[in-house]
Parts: structure tokens; sequence; C-alpha cells
């Protein structure tokens, strides 16, 4: 697409408080702009909520719901079933009644067919919404959840959450005479949400838009619950300027940080595959929330084990 | 004239409501309520499409989502269940979603304990959502349309409220209106803002930061009062349908009463029948205040028939609760000395507990608060019926 249209889209629209060089934005044009029917958005309390929402002003130029931190999934469950009831009854009302008295008796037309978006954080996906995100997969609800996972939670500070990687500098893990950062690694949600059987699991990068795109369109294709998962650099939190957000992007999927992959129908296929090694430290020193890593003996080891996981999951992704 | 339980009222009343959207998840002792509604489901009786949730949590928002779409969303729950909704039931009262929802009361953990008490409704009363609470099977049917009706009249939401157990699971004699009655009484429900409307689209639960949010709250307060004056309205449209009338503030026996005890849910009717079992001499010193609206209290009218009581005979109200506010007063008790600060001729005003986690109550129980109130057997000491020393 060419970059005047990607920067004229008119479902999110400018003025939103995002920080300078946060992908959130861009990851949500690209999901809403590969929708070729009418969308319904819910988001989970969050970054992009905050941002975009301040009252009385929103950059929101479709249908927008925030309830609260951990429920979106259970609140787009109810949108939906509320579409598919209304709709039932609209085509009742017409065949009773004839064109237009529907309207007439709610007030407001219906759309045909509505694709239903969920838009989360890590924190809001990862951890405290995981519960309702798993009801609602379960259950089956026609929509599609992005969850834009910048590692964290970035809204209240930069503390740590179950997406952060291990080694990483949060305002809940700081490095310290006994501590190299983040201990664990990070919760593999992908494994989990592809574990609900569900049509369609996907993970991208905000580096590759064209990729983002057709995930999103297919997924809208498909009818049931579908889930992506984009990496979304903070330059606020990871320390590094705003410019490179894409670059960090791109350097996570080169050096299999961050593959990019979907899951269809249970078969898993890797979407881009790097030429060559690179190892993962290319990616962890474009980023102050790795630094110290690079200054003390358990910090590099810390690295080998980083790099030893990566290994690991990237040979089961092949698998 | 059916033969219901409290929970198959609430079913029933909800089949003629039809309501769009019905979230449930179970909890005792609420659970028969979306049991039987699932039947009616099961049968086609409805054009209802539930959403079996994985939590009250996941329930209450759930509801919130398909009210903010633009449809009728109904739920129920109970104690622990809506002690878990509680944040997002500020977040329905504070979106302006008139969501109906059905509670048995039970007390809630810990100890953990299945049977009535207040504690979980009592415990949410600061959430916006008007309070209805219901004496019998009979009243938890007739609420349910009042609640409803009221709710989307002012664009709050609305609990009814049946005792755990006590109503919801005891068979009662149930005179109900036909389906076409009440789709004439509750109208079809029109949104203001639906989230569906792509044409119009809506941005909902902004952030609102200090600069609007005070202003949002003020709102919603007002949104409250005018509940409490639009209440009588809707009570008597659908007392003229039932032939039966649903005062905010039920009175008996007031005109001569020296002693009156003021309770709601089933209590009430254990109370009267303890009262009109009384001797002569004493019946004609006692009355009885039940209460329908707890929220938004009705305090003016509440006021008002103290006023007038008290220019009569009134001397004492022994408040009977079946909740208790650690620390502080038990919720009825508070809210009606502050409903009584204001008159100058103040009856005394007692605070009894009861009923702690399912503890029967009888009505020699009752008639014992009624004696001692008119032998003025009594204090200021906050007394607890039914405990053992």
């Amino acid at each position: 697409m060419p970059e005047k249209e990607i920067n004229n889209s008119p479902e999110l629209t400018p003025g939103h408080r995002t920080c300078a060089g946060c992908p959130a934005p861009v990851i949500v044009r690209a999901v809403l702009e590969s929708s070729d029917d009418p969308v319904v958005v819910a988001a989970a309390t969050g970054c992009l909520e905050v941002t975009t929402t301040i009252y009385p002003q929103t950059s929101w130029n479709v249908p927008f719901i925030h309830s609260a931190f951990e429920n979106a999934a259970a609140t787009i469950a109810g949108v939906e079933t509320a579409f598919q009831v209304l709709k039932n009854k609209k085509e009742k009302i017409k065949l009773e009644q004839g064109e237009g008295v529907f309207e007439k008796q709610f007030g407001f037309d219906l759309a045909n067919k509505i694709n239903f978006i969920v838009f989360g954080g890590d924190g809001g996906t990862y951890d405290i919404g995981l519960q309702s995100l798993s009801g609602a997969l379960e259950r089956g609800h026609n929509f599609l959840y992005v969850c834009y996972d910048n590692q964290g939670y970035m809204n209240t500070g930069g503390q740590r959450s179950s997406a952060s990687p291990k080694g990483a500098d949060t305002s809940t893990t700081p490095p310290g005479k006994f501590s190299t950062g983040k201990t664990q690694f990070r919760k593999n949600l992908m494994e989990i949400v592809a574990a609900h059987d569900i049509p369609y699991a996907a993970q991208a990068s905000p580096h590759n838009l064209a990729d983002l795109r057709s995930k999103a369109k297919k997924a809208f294709s498909i009818r049931g619950p579908k889930f992506i998962n984009v990496l979304s650099p903070c330059p606020t939190v990871w320390k590094f300027p705003p410019g490179q957000s894409s670059e960090i992007a791109k350097l996570a999927v080169q050096t299999r940080f961050w593959p990019i992959y979907e899951i269809e129908n249970h078969r898993l296929k890797l979407n881009w595959e790097p030429p060559e090694f690179t190892p993962v430290e290319e990616f962890l020193k474009t980023q102050k929330r790795f630094s110290h890593l690079f200054k003390t003996d358990q910090g590099k080891k810390e690295i080998q084990k980083i790099q030893q996981k990566i290994d690991l999951e990237w040979e089961k992704l092949k698998q | 004239m059916l033969a219901q339980t409290g929970a198959q009222a609430a079913a029933e009343a909800m089949r003629q409501i039809d309501p769009d959207v019905v979230p449930v998840y179970p909890i005792t002792p609420q659970t028969p309520i979306v049991e039987s509604f699932s039947k009616i489901v099961a049968d086609g009786l409805v054009n209802s499409e539930m959403i079996h949730v994985e939590s009250e949590h996941s329930a209450m928002s759930a509801a919130v989502g398909a009210q903010a779409a633009g449809a009728r969303a109904v739920t129920a729950s109970s104690s622990a269940g809506l002690a878990l909704m509680f944040e997002v039931l500020g977040v329905a009262s504070g979106m302006r979603l008139p969501i109906l929802m059905n509670i048995a009361n039970r007390a809630l953990s810990s100890p953990i304990n299945i049977h009535c008490d207040h504690s979980d409704s009592m415990g949410v009363r600061d959430s916006g959502w008007i309070q209805i609470y219901s004496e019998n099977a009979q009243e938890v049917y007739d609420h349910n349309f009042l609640a409803l009706k009221l709710a989307e009249k002012v664009s709050l939401p609305a609990m009814v409220m049946q005792d755990g157990f006590i109503t919801s699971h005891s068979l009662e004699n149930l005179e109900i209106l036909t389906d076409e009655q009440v789709k004439q009484f509750i109208g079809r429900y029109k949104p203001q803002y639906p989230l569906l409307n792509i044409e119009k689209p809506v941005t909902m639960g902004a952030i609102q930061l200090p600069d609007y949010f005070f202003e949002t709250k003020r709102q919603q307060i007002q949104a409250m009062s005018q509940a409490r004056e639009q209440y009588d309205a809707v009570a008597q449209e659908l007392s003229k349908l039932t032939g039966r009338s649903y005062p905010k503030i039920e009175t008996h026996n007031l005109e001569n009463a020296q002693a009156i005890i003021v309770v709601l849910n089933s209590t009430a009717g254990t109370a009267l029948a303890a009262m009109r079992k009384l001797k002569n001499e004493f019946r004609e010193k006692v009355g009885l205040i039940k209460i329908r609206l707890f929220l938004p209290f009705p305090q003016e009218e509440f006021r008002e028939i103290i006023k007038k009581a008290v220019g009569e005979n009134l001397k004492t109200i022994a408040v009977l609760d079946r909740a208790v506010s650690l620390g502080s007063d038990a919720p009825i008790a508070k809210e009606i000395k502050n409903a009584l600060f204001d008159l100058s001729n103040k009856p005394q005003v007692y605070s009894y507990i009861f009923g702690l986690g399912g503890r029967e109550i009888f009505e020699k129980d009752i008639k014992k608060v009624y004696l001692d109130l008119i032998s003025k057997k009594t204090d200021h000491q906050v007394k607890y019926i039914g405990l053992r020393q």
C-alpha cells in the first residue's frame, strides 16, 4: 500500500497521545485497514486506550468500547453476541413486517457483517486478561484479538509482566548487586492460545506491515476466534531512540527473538526464516533495558541462556 | 396461577422479558435461576442468546458489552459472584447501561457459607445500581419488570434481590401476567448510543481526567435522583396490571404504633406474621416498615412517614439488618439514622443484627423484639437475634 494511503487511514485519526515512536497506532491501522467490512473495536485498559480516548476527544472513528483491564475479550463476547441476536431479530422483523421496521423500532440500522476486534497490551492479555481471553476463545466467539506486546506494563511506568523477557531491566525487576533483571523467560502465549484449538493464530511484527495486513485479512476471512500477537517495541521503557522502533522489531525477527509465523488449522507455518544466524546480542544491545547484561560475567551468562532458549524455541517451531 | 420457587419466578419473568443476551455463571443459590432459564432457551421459548462465561467478572463484562452494543442484557448472581463483579458493576453504572440482575442473597466468605444474608448486595451498595428487595416469589417476579422499566427510563442498572434458599428455593403460588401484558409494559428497548450503529461511531468507556470525571459522577447522582422520582409512576403502571402495589416503603399498622420494626426481603413476611399474632393489647402498639426500594434510598418519604408516626405515638424503631458493616453501624440502620437526623422530634433507633450465614429467624424472635420495644427493655447497644452467647 502506498505511504500516503497508510497515513490517511480514517479509522484511527491523528492527534492521539502515544509516545513518539510507539508502534501501537501503526499496528492498529494496519489491522483496521485490512477489514473490508465495518468494525467494532474493544480495548483493554492500557497505553493504547488511555492515549486515544482522552475525554472529550477520541481518535477512534469506528465504534469503540473500553470497559476494564482484564475483560476486553468478555466485553467483545457480549457485543458480538448482541450483534448476532439483533441480526436475527432484524431478519425476523423484515420477514414479518417488511423493510425499515427494525430501524424504526430500534432507532438505528444494523450492518450485515461486522468484524469484531480487540486490542490489548501484554498486561491485559498474558496476565490479568488471560482468563477472559481463554473463556472467549473456548466459547468460539467470532472475533479477532490483537495483542500489541510491548513486554511490560508500560502504561504504569514499565513494570515486569509475564511477557517481559528474561534479563530485562523493568521498574520492578531492576538489576542490582543480586539481580540481573527479570529472572524468568517470557510466557509462551502463542502455545496457550493455540491449545484452545482456534482456527487461526499468528505472530507478527510492525516492521513488516504487509505480513501483518495479510494476517489480519486472513483472520477476517475466517469465522470464529482468531489471535494475532504483534511485537510493539517501546522506545520509552525499552530505552532506545524513537526513530528505531521498526529497526528493532526487524532485529527481533532476524535474531529469532520474535519469529513471525501462523498456525492455521493446527498447521504451523514460519512466514520468514532468517537466511543467516544473527546472535541475540544484536537485538539486546539496541536497548538500554538489557545494557546491564553486557557489563558483568553473570549478565553474559544470562545472554547465553537467552540464546539457548531462542535456539530451542526455534527448533520447536521448525518441527 | 403457578407453583414456582423464587428462582423460577425470576426465570419466568426473564422469559417474558425475552432479553437479547444473558451471560451467566453458576453460583449457589442463584444457580436455579440460570438453570431454569437455560431450559427456557433450550425449548426455544425466547429469542435470547446465553453466554456461558468462565466467571462472574466476565458475566458482567459481557452484559456491559451486550447492553452497550444496543441489546437488553440480563444476568443473575449471588455472594462471591457479586463480589467478583464489583469492578464491572461500576463500569455498568458509569457507562449508564440499564442491565438487569437478579440476586439470590447469600453470605460472603470467610468463613464460606452458602446460606442467606445480605452482605453481598449491601456490600455493593455504592456501585450506582438501583436496588429493589423482594419479600417473596411474587415480588421477585413483579420487581423484575418494575426494575427493568425504571432502569431503562433513567439509564442506570438495577438489581432485584431475593433471599437465597428461603425465597429462591421455596415453592409459592405465583400469579403471572400474560406475555402480551409484559411486552406492552416493558416496551421495546431503544438504546441511546448503540455501539453497533456503524453510521454514528461512538467511543464508550473513554478516560476522563480531573477536568471531566467529577461532572460525569454528578450526572450519575442526578440519574439516581431521577430514579427516586420516577419510581412511583412506574410502580403505579405495574399496579394497574397486577392489582398489587409497590410502594418504595411499605407500611403496616403505623397509625397507633409506639414501636415499629424496619426490615426487608423475606423477613418482612415473618415480621408481619409475628405482628399479627401478637395479643390485641400489644398489636395496637406496633407497626412494620418493609423497605422495597433501598437504592436510591427514599429518604424524604421515610422521614415523612416517621414524622407523621411520631406526631401520633411512635417512640422507637428497631432496624433489623441481615448484614453487618464491620467497624460501623449495620447498613439499613445507618441509612435510617441518616434519614432521621434532621427531624427535630426523633424516635429512638435501635439496631438488631440477625440471620447471618442463614441463621434462622422465627416469629417468636420478632415477637420478642416487639415486646422488648414496648416494654422499653432495650437500649442503644446493638442486639443480635438468635446468636449463641
